[in-house]
Formats: structure tokens, sequence, C-alpha cells
């Protein structure tokens, strides 16, 4: 009785899992197109936040670098999308976007906790700055076309992009990797003298987590048809992953595609409605979350699931 | 050429004043209570459109709006200390973590304060005229409200570092800067401190906010950019330096100046760049030990 009752257990998470794969690679076939554009906002959203969570939420350092990751990205695409094929442009995204992040993670290795985060949001700005100007004094228009590719098309590489980073992000939890970064976030210091080659492991998780925003990017910019430095460059995107992130918690990997779901979702339905009360909103669950629930709906869901569990083994 | 010269200085003297008001706020937040505050520009954006509101409505002169603008702006700076910022330093574990919470708290205040400023004022840009006629300093030609705004602005400065360097509560708080525990044990009342920096930084960029009103347009989503600037300066004045700030001030606004004679599309560049090679080559800043 046990023994089968531990296989089902152990079968239930991978076989929703892949019930819940089923479901989402089949949604063109049976959904409206308004689902499939909605659904696809949302997993842009949690492809954004899973891969500022593989570097940021075991090392806390806290990255404001997303919006340049991601508008690198849009800018591959919108420079490269008429010339080549499209699985070459994200991958040039990818690969720009991580270039850009060892850089930077070679260049800030000195650079501790609230240091990096400013210089990071300095960035953004910077590369939007310097854009703007460019492509005002060089080619003369503010912004770009992209090139069209059809809602299912963009659905699905969205969906490709995020079963191969969850799998990166879950592969980097469980292998040794991914301890030595918890390390880092618990005392870095003492995890340079315990044999963690640091500034290594920074740099590249760094990169892993900007090659996936920047192909999120890639791919995001032809739903757009019309980009600029202002549109690609947005601070804000940064804001919401890491919000998304506080608010699903950190703890567990599901914990961030929960919270930038939540949001995403939200967003979308408010925004065009209410968009002042829907950013009061967003600011209020924020604060809430910091002050109360530090470890977000991941941690709450935790702290119940071990009380049960500490009820199930206590004597009566 | 002498002429274009003095234009570039004076100009950037001008935006230097209140960079370094708006910075010197910040330097308070951040310096000595340790609170990166992102929302420290949507205290700026409420100055001003208060200031507007006053203006547009009663009739009040810009500058008297000062005696409204900066008690409420501290009562609410003071307020949000005590409560928010109290709350999350006795939860944090370390200094770091604080750092870092108190962070993504003024993340949420940003959004909060901003959306109901445009809930209450609407998204339009508002403006309004006062003391725009041009005088003339040794052939160079400068609006009368901007040498007022600038004018004010050092003057609130000096004053407020005289408060620092001169008065008991100011040795308090320059206690707190450099040492929060051991000052704590030396009888200073560190969270009545931390509160007061707090609510001293929101009236100051409060203030800033109602002169900026006098010179440039103002609206509900001004207040990001400001910020940025804030935190730039405070950086190149090096941290918990008051002084530093100040100086940085006028340094990056007689860099801004320079910049934009050169190529205007190039000045915010220009500022990031100072700002992304020093964080790089001198975190501490100039100011800074």
């Amino acid at each position: 009785m046990k023994i089968s009752n531990l296989d089902i257990r152990k079968l239930w998470v991978p076989g929703s899992l892949l019930v819940i794969l089923g479901l989402m690679s089949t949604l063109t076939l049976y959904a409206s197109i308004y689902t499939v554009i909605l659904i696809t906002s949302i997993l842009m959203y949690i492809n954004l936040t899973v891969s500022w969570v593989i570097f940021s939420a075991p090392t806390r350092y806290i990255s404001l670098a997303p919006a340049a990751f991601f508008g690198i990205g849009i800018y591959t695409s919108a420079s490269l999308g008429t010339e080549l094929p499209l699985v070459l442009v994200i991958l040039i995204g990818a690969l720009l976007s991580s270039c850009l992040a060892l850089l930077i993670g070679a260049l800030t290795l000195r650079l501790r906790g609230i240091y990096f985060t400013v210089f990071t949001f300095g960035l953004v700005e910077l590369i939007k700055h310097l854009l703007l100007w460019y492509e005002i004094k060089f080619t003369g228009t503010r912004g770009r076309f992209v090139i069209l590719v059809d809602n299912n098309t963009i659905y699905h590489t969205m969906l490709i992009i995020l079963v191969v980073l969850l799998i990166t992000a879950y592969l980097i939890r469980r292998s040794k990797y991914g301890l030595a970064l918890w390390s880092i976030g618990e005392f870095e210091d003492a995890a340079a003298h315990s044999g963690v080659n640091v500034n290594a492991l920074k740099t590249i998780t760094f990169a892993v987590s900007a090659s996936f925003m920047g192909a999120t990017g890639a791919i995001m910019a032809t739903r757009w048809t019309y980009v600029d430095p202002y549109i690609a460059f947005k601070a804000f995107y940064s804001f919401m992953v890491v919000l998304m992130a506080a608010f699903g918690g950190m703890g567990q990997l599901y914990g961030p595609v929960v919270g930038a779901a939540i949001f995403a979702y939200l967003e979308e339905v408010l925004i065009t409605k209410f968009p002042y009360y829907y950013m009061l909103a967003f600011g209020l669950i924020l604060l809430i979350v910091i002050l109360f629930i530090p470890d977000g709906l991941a941690g709450v869901i935790d702290n119940w699931q071990e009380k049960r569990k500490g009820k199930q083994h206590a004597n009566p | 050429m002498f002429v274009t010269f003095l234009e570039i200085v004076i100009a950037g003297l001008l935006l230097g004043g209140l960079y370094a008001l708006i910075a010197m706020g910040l330097s308070l937040q951040y310096g000595v209570a340790r609170i990166l505050n992102i929302s420290h520009g949507e205290f700026i954006m409420l100055g001003a459109l208060t200031t507007w509101t006053l203006q547009g409505s009663l009739g009040i002169n810009p500058l008297l709006a000062l005696a409204v603008c900066g008690p409420l702006a501290f009562i609410l700076g003071f307020i949000l200390h005590r409560t928010l910022f109290r709350y999350l330093l006795s939860s944090s574990e370390t200094s770091d973590i604080f750092e870092a919470n108190s962070m993504l708290a003024s993340f949420g205040l940003f959004f909060v304060i901003q959306n109901l400023a445009l809930i209450a004022w609407g998204p339009e840009i508002r403006g309004y005229s006062y003391l725009a006629f041009p005088v003339n300093i040794g052939g160079a030609l400068f609006g009368a409200n901007r040498l007022v705004t600038a004018g004010f602005a050092i003057v609130i400065g000096v004053a407020f570092y005289l408060f620092l360097a001169r008065t008991r509560m100011g040795k308090a708080i320059r206690a707190a800067a450099q040492d929060p525990t051991t000052a704590g044990l030396m009888g200073v009342n560190i969270n009545h401190v931390l509160a007061l920096c707090f609510g001293f930084g929101a009236a100051l960029a409060s203030i800033a906010g109602m002169l900026i009103s006098m010179v440039y347009p103002v609206h509900g989503v001004m207040g990001l950019e400001y910020t940025v600037i804030a935190i730039i300066v405070v950086v190149l004045g090096g941290l918990g330096s008051i002084l530093g700030s100040f100086i940085g001030g006028f340094l990056l606004g007689i860099i801004g100046s320079i910049v934009t004679y050169i190529d205007p599309g190039l000045s915010l560049v220009a500022y990031y760049l100072i700002f992304t090679i020093l964080l790089l080559v001198r975190p501490t800043g100039i100011m800074g030990k």
C-alpha cells in the first residue's frame, strides 16, 4: 500500500507538468486569437522573471538590468529581423545579451549590494539615451519597424524558450553550481574561502540569465511592429520583474512562475481600463509583500505544508 | 568667446544649484538612513504640483508655497520612516538586507505616490509663468526665474549645511551617518534621528520641486528623471557626505551645461557615462573616504 502511494506521489508532479505542457503546446488549436495573445504576454513576463531569478535569487544581487537585456533582444530583432531567419535572430539576441552580461559581470566584480543595483539601473538608461542619440544623429529616425511574425509562431517560440529556461533553471538549482550560488548569497567571502570561484560563477550565471532575456526580447519585438529606444529600454520592465519574483517567492522554482503569471494577467486585463489604479495596487502589493510576506507566495505555501506535515506526524 | 564661456558656466551653476538641493535630500536618506529612496523624485513632483495648484487656484506666490510644501513633505517623510522603514529596520537581519528591502519598499512607494498624483492631478503637463523676463549678466542672457531658483537653492543648501555643521541635532545626524550603532550608544536617539533625516530629505525634495515648477513644466511622471540625477550626484559626491553632494551637484550641472553646448542629445548620456565610470573606478566618490 505504502509503496504504491509513494509511486503515485512521485509521478504526480512530472505527470501534471506534462499535461500542462501538452495543453499549452496545442493551445493554438482550440483557443481564440485573443487568448493566444494574452498568454504570449504572460509567458513573456514569466520568461523574464524566471531568468532574473536564476541569478538574483540565490546571489541576492538585485539586478535592474533585465530591461537592458530585453531591449537588446528587441533591437536585434529590429535591425536584423528582415535579413535573417527568425531562429537565427533569436539566437543572436541571446548571444548579444549574454556578451553584454559578461562585460557587466567582469566590470562590476568589485561592486557589492546596492552599488550593483544602482549600476545596472544606470546601465539601462545609458544604453537607452546612447541609442536614441545614435538613431537621431546617424539613421535620422527615432524608431524602427520590426518584421511581422504571426501570433501562433510567436506563442510557440515563447513557449519553447520557457521550457528550455525552466529546464536550465531546474538543473542549475540541483547542481553543485546552484549550491555555490546560494552560498554566495549567504556569505560571499566565506564562499570564496570554501573554494567557490565566486567571480567566474557570478559572471557566467549572469550571462546565462541574460541570454534568455535577450531571446525573449527578440521574439517579443516581432509583435510590436514598431520600436524606439523608449519602448525597448523601459526601466519599468526591470521593476516589474523584481516585483513579480518577490511576490511569487524565490525559494521555489514555481514561485516566480506563479507571481509573473498573476501580475501579467492583471496587467493585461486592467492596464487599459484603469492604468493608475492598477499601478497603485501594484505599488501597494509590493509594499505589503516586502513588509509582511518576505518569502512571497511560495514561502506561504511552504510554511503551510510544513505545518500540515507537522500535524500528521504529531501524536494526537 | 568670453560670453559663450560665461554663458556655459552660469547655466551650469544655475542647473547645479537645483541638482545640489535634490542630491542633498537623497544624501540624507541614502547616506544616513541607508534608504536608496527611489521615490525621492516623487516628493519633488508633489512639491512642484502643489506649488502649481497653489499658484493657479489661489494665486499664491510660488516662493511662498515653500511654507506649505516643505513642512508637509517633512511630516509625510517622517511618518513614512516611523512606520514603514522602522518596521523594515527591525525585521531585517543585517544592514545589507535592510538596504535591499528598503530600496524595494521605496519602489512600492514610487508607484503609490506617482499614481495617486496622476489620479489627483491627471496626466497633463502643467506650467505657469513667473518672473519670466531676461536678465543680462556680462552679455549673457538668463531668465530671472532661473536666477531666483538657483539663488534660493544655494541659500537653502547653505542654511541646511550650517544646520548640520553647527547645531546639536546636526551633530547627531552626522554621528548617525558615520556609525549608527556607536552613535546610539553615545545617547543619540537613533530612530528619531533617522526619521528626521528621511523627513528632511523629503522636505528638501519638495522645496526643489517648488523651485523646478517656476522654470520647467511639471507633470505626474517627472519624478524618476530627478531621482536618477540625485543618485548620480550622491555617488559623485560620495556616499554620506552632504558637502560632497552639494559640490557634486554643481559639478554635474557644469558638466551637463558643457555637454549640452557641444551636443544637447548627449547630456544624459554623459551623466550616465560619468556615473558608470565613477562606480567602477571610484565608488566612494569625490569626497568619500
